[in-house]
């Protein structure tokens, strides 16, 4: 194996860092989109771009956004995760871009959760 | 199934990631001359056994315990086969997954490419450990975007750089 030099591990550490920022990074909330097949069928792409558009629009930083796949509740699709630093994951379903709106003003900046729109709060096993 | 071919792809690279790739290559290209359409999804996630991919076309087979494959493929094997056209799929277990879809670019049932863009951006946001080099060619006119060469640390410059890396892309891609 080649001499490792101070610069490569530098590089590795650079690269590490701009990998793990967006998803375990200093996030104050974390909103995962559900994007599986249904999902996708039922608009989550639409809520993922609504998401995107509140973020272009505001000045907020440290919001991670991610994608997971099916939960198991197709049915109630586009469905959404909402995880508050410290606090349970909130499980919004049935979205349309107004709700996702509301929650994003609500729940992701002010911490107040929307409960007309919430599942559960908790989180489901995905393997 | 989905209404256009940005969901579909949406999907299948989904699949990829589940399948813990690192590198994911989405290639659309447009060739009017011989009327064709094709998508080309490759990954180095896991990949697929001989017997799996036999399998993954069929939507009934069940792969719930321990693969992962739903009703992704056969969707997009029913929207290439509407359009008098046809899905490849290539797998080695360790190495990756490559899935071709090919089209008769002016088949009346052929599905619009819908918004990429959008596609686009909810991957790379979504997952930004992954690496994803998109190439869209139309007629001899090839565009290029490689997640590589961004920086991920800021969610904001991210969608900025992002966007005006679309600004140059043509609007079949943007939906517009």
């Amino acid at each position: 194996m080649p001499k490792l030099k101070l610069e490569d591990l530098q590089k590795i550490k650079e690269k590490v860092r701009r990998e793990t920022v967006l998803r375990e990074g200093a996030g104050k909330a974390k909103i995962t989109v559900h994007m599986g097949t249904c999902g996708i069928a039922a608009g989550a792409r639409k809520i993922m771009s609504v998401i995107l558009e509140e973020i272009e629009k505001r000045d907020v930083k440290d919001i991670i956004v991610t994608t997971s796949g099916c939960a198991g509740l197709c049915s109630r699709e586009p469905m959404i995760t909402v995880e508050l630093l410290g606090k349970a994951p909130v499980k919004y379903v049935d979205l349309t871009e107004d709700k996702m709106r509301r929650i994003f003003e609500e729940h992701v900046l002010n911490g107040k959760i929307v409960k007309e729109y919430m599942l559960a709060i908790g989180s489901e096993r995905v393997d | 199934m989905f209404e256009d071919l940005s969901l579909h792809i949406l999907d299948i690279v989904e699949n990829s990631i589940r399948a813990e790739a690192k590198n994911i290559k989405i290639k659309i290209t447009e060739n009017l001359e011989k009327d064709l359409l094709s998508i080309e999804i490759e990954d180095d996630g896991k990949g697929m056994n001989e017997e799996m991919v036999k399998k993954v076309l069929d939507p009934f087979v069940t792969t719930k315990s321990g693969h992962k494959v739903g009703l992704g493929l056969p969707f997009l094997a029913q929207a290439s086969k509407m359009a008098n056209g046809n899905i490849f799929i290539k797998s080695k277990p360790g190495k990756g997954t490559k899935i071709t879809a090919v089209f008769q670019h002016s088949h009346i049932d052929r599905q619009p490419l819908g918004d990429i863009k959008e596609t686009l951006m909810t991957l790379i946001i979504g997952n930004p450990e992954v690496n994803f080099i998109f190439t869209y060619r139309r007629n001899g006119k090839k565009y290029h975007l490689d997640t590589k060469k961004l920086s991920k640390n800021n969610l904001k410059n991210l969608l900025n750089n992002l966007n005006k890396i679309f600004e140059n892309f043509p609007r079949e891609v943007k939906n517009e």
